[in-house]
């Protein structure tokens, strides 16, 4: 450290330089994590909210599709009860909506049909829970754009109008539209395409898009037994992230810039240490010949590595951390969160010195012979 | 390891003690290509003693230096520092060798371009587990760099450029200096200075000095000068 920190200081252009790059991915892998986040956020927390280990899908139906497409049954939703490593399975609608408050604001809602006394049923964070017939619990997003409790809603194209009775605590969100949860049979009706008022045959009130599948503590739920037992395609929660419209497309966009990000990070490092290792390629030789073991540079060179990815890295998230509080709450669908950031310092700073490893690598072959004579 | 450094397992007065060489042949390159660097070269420089190796460019003078400061091993022959052979040392224990026992001085100094006077002498010391074992502002002061003990090396001359080199050499205590054309790129009177300076330390710290030159004017300053030719030594 003798050498790298005083190195540091006397070059600090050069390395200024170099840092700053580091710095700005930094900023930007910060923006890019939180747009991530705010993105599968605004996909499918309302899923991830669910007590639910899993959904069990009509067996013909694509997992891109699923949930939009997908029609189960009572009996399927049965058969999965009654496995012993299922220890709750009810069925659960979904059903994307535009509709139109009294006050003649639109909104788009993800209506989740769920049975009131079913597990899944949600708890209001104000107001009532699901009671009524025509009662909609709404997610706090919902009241942060205009809805109010007390408000009617009609569905359009149908003109159904719904009630919101209720309030969740935080944001459910389903394919970017807030998710407003609602008793199954009315779900039923409107899924069924049925007028106010218009009759309904019964069997429209058996089925739902999906059988929502709570496993028994401390199991596994055994998809593929259950499957051929009731006739399904299921998938465990995170796999059914992937039917909500545009999650996939969204997430594999984000990740391959993250990815690349990454690797351009590294290079930089890279490219970096090594022009700076062959500029320094004499006075290397010149402490191998004052007797400096190969152990001792490397060590040396890798901590000048870490302490500018420390600095840099540090000072990006923390511009990026500021920018991104700016953002948030913009409408922008945006998230801070500790973990994503965290793992991308760490990534940044492991590959970093990967990078620089790879340069500094090359001072185990620089010949202390090279010292002796003039300057080359 | 049978290497210990240090004063203490010096043996002054003897004429084993300092560098000896003895039946030193050194061939470079392979196959059809090898030249022989050094021919059967036998030398010993006591400790106190300056000795100058003059000699053309191509003579083996450099190979000398390597031979010497167990930067090369030889093909055939011993060399042998204070007692302790250095034939035969694997890369790691002659670079532990070098940093315990060796002080060298390059062309032009060779200072590091990021450190001050002083740094440059606590680097030799930081390399060597940190142990100081002379003062570095009283070694810059003796070598007369007292007072530009914080300047770079770009803010030095030449000359102090040179002085510095020689102070940081002797920081650990070296029992042979090995100096590479400390004149090469110095003015006369400059030169003059550095090799008197030179011969002052090498009889001050009692070190065994060797230093290759081509610059016949400041050898008055040297004990001894030996001339080298295709790889042979002759008075």
């Amino acid at each position: 450290m003798f050498l790298a920190m005083r190195e540091l200081w006397f070059a600090r252009s050069r390395f200024g330089l170099m840092g700053s790059v580091v710095a700005l991915i930094s900023v930007l892998m910060v923006l890019l994590s939180g747009l991530s986040s705010g993105l599968v956020e605004d996909g499918v927390s309302g899923l991830q909210r669910l007590p639910v280990d899993g959904f069990a899908f009509d067996e013909e139906t694509e997992v891109g599709s699923a949930f939009s497409r997908s029609l189960v049954d009572e009996e399927q939703a049965q058969q999965w009860s009654d496995r012993p490593d299922v220890e709750e399975a009810a069925l659960f609608g979904n059903l994307l909506v535009n509709a139109r408050s009294d006050k003649d604001v639109p909104v788009d809602l993800a209506l989740f049909g769920v049975e009131e006394d079913s597990f899944l049923a949600p708890e209001a964070a104000e107001g009532e829970g699901l009671g009524k017939d025509d009662g909609l619990v709404v997610s706090q997003s919902a009241i942060e754009e205009g809805i109010a409790i007390g408000d009617v809603l009609s569905v359009e194209r149908l003109g159904t109008e719904l009630e919101v009775v209720g309030a969740l605590e935080d944001k459910h969100t389903y394919g970017h539209v807030d998710v407003a949860y609602l008793p199954l049979h009315t779900w039923q009706e409107i899924y069924s395409g049925a007028q106010p008022g218009q009759e309904v045959g019964p069997e429209a009130y058996t089925v739902a898009t999906a059988v929502a599948l709570r496993a028994a503590s401390d199991t596994e739920i055994d998809h593929a037994a259950g499957d051929s037992a009731a006739q399904t395609m299921s998938l465990t929660l995170e796999e059914s992230f992937a039917a909500s419209p545009g999650y996939s497309a969204e997430t594999s966009t984000l990740n391959l810039i993250q990815a690349f990000l990454y690797a351009i990070s590294a290079l930089v490092i890279g490219a970096f240490f090594t022009v700076w290792t062959i500029q320094r390629k004499h006075e290397l030789a010149v402490l191998r010949a004052m007797g400096a073991s190969t152990g001792y540079l490397m060590r040396d060179g890798l901590a000048q590595a870490l302490a500018i990815l420390v600095v840099f890295c540090g000072l990006g998230l923390g511009v990026g951390i500021g920018v991104g509080s700016l953002i948030t709450g913009t409408g922008m669908p945006f998230l801070l969160e500790t973990s994503a950031i965290t793992t991308a310092a760490v990534l940044l700073i492991v590959l970093g010195l990967l990078g620089a490893l790879a340069a500094i690598v090359r001072i185990s072959s620089v010949d202390p012979l090279t010292a002796l004579g003039g300057r080359r | 390891m049978t290497i210990t450094a240090g004063s203490d397992s010096k043996t002054h007065g003897k004429n084993t003690s300092g560098l000896v060489l003895e039946g030193v042949t050194l061939r470079l390159g392979d196959g059809d290509s090898t030249v022989t660097a050094l021919d059967d070269v036998n030398l010993t420089v006591a400790p106190g003693e300056l000795v100058a190796v003059v000699g053309p460019s191509g003579a083996g003078k450099s190979s000398l230096l390597a031979v010497a400061g167990a930067l090369t091993a030889p093909d055939t022959g011993t060399v042998r520092v204070n007692e302790h052979e250095l034939t035969g040392l694997s890369k790691r224990a002659q670079a532990r060798f070098r940093r315990e026992n060796i002080g060298f001085v390059f062309q032009s100094g060779n200072l590091l371009a990021a450190l001050t006077a002083v740094d440059q002498l606590r680097m030799a010391a930081h390399i060597a587990g940190g142990r100081e074992q002379r003062d570095p502002r009283e070694l810059l002061q003796a070598v007369g760099m007292g007072d530009k003990a914080n300047r770079r090396p770009h803010q030095l001359s030449g000359g102090e450029r040179q002085r510095v080199g020689i102070a940081r050499a002797l920081m650990l205590k070296p029992s042979v200096l090995l100096v590479d054309e400390p004149t090469a790129a110095l003015d006369r009177k400059r030169s003059h200075e550095v090799v008197r300076l030179l011969a002052e330390e090498t009889e001050q710290a009692n070190v065994a000095t060797m230093m290759v030159t081509h610059d016949h004017d400041v050898l008055e300053y040297c004990d001894r000068t030996l001339e080298m030719m295709d790889g042979r030594l002759s008075n």
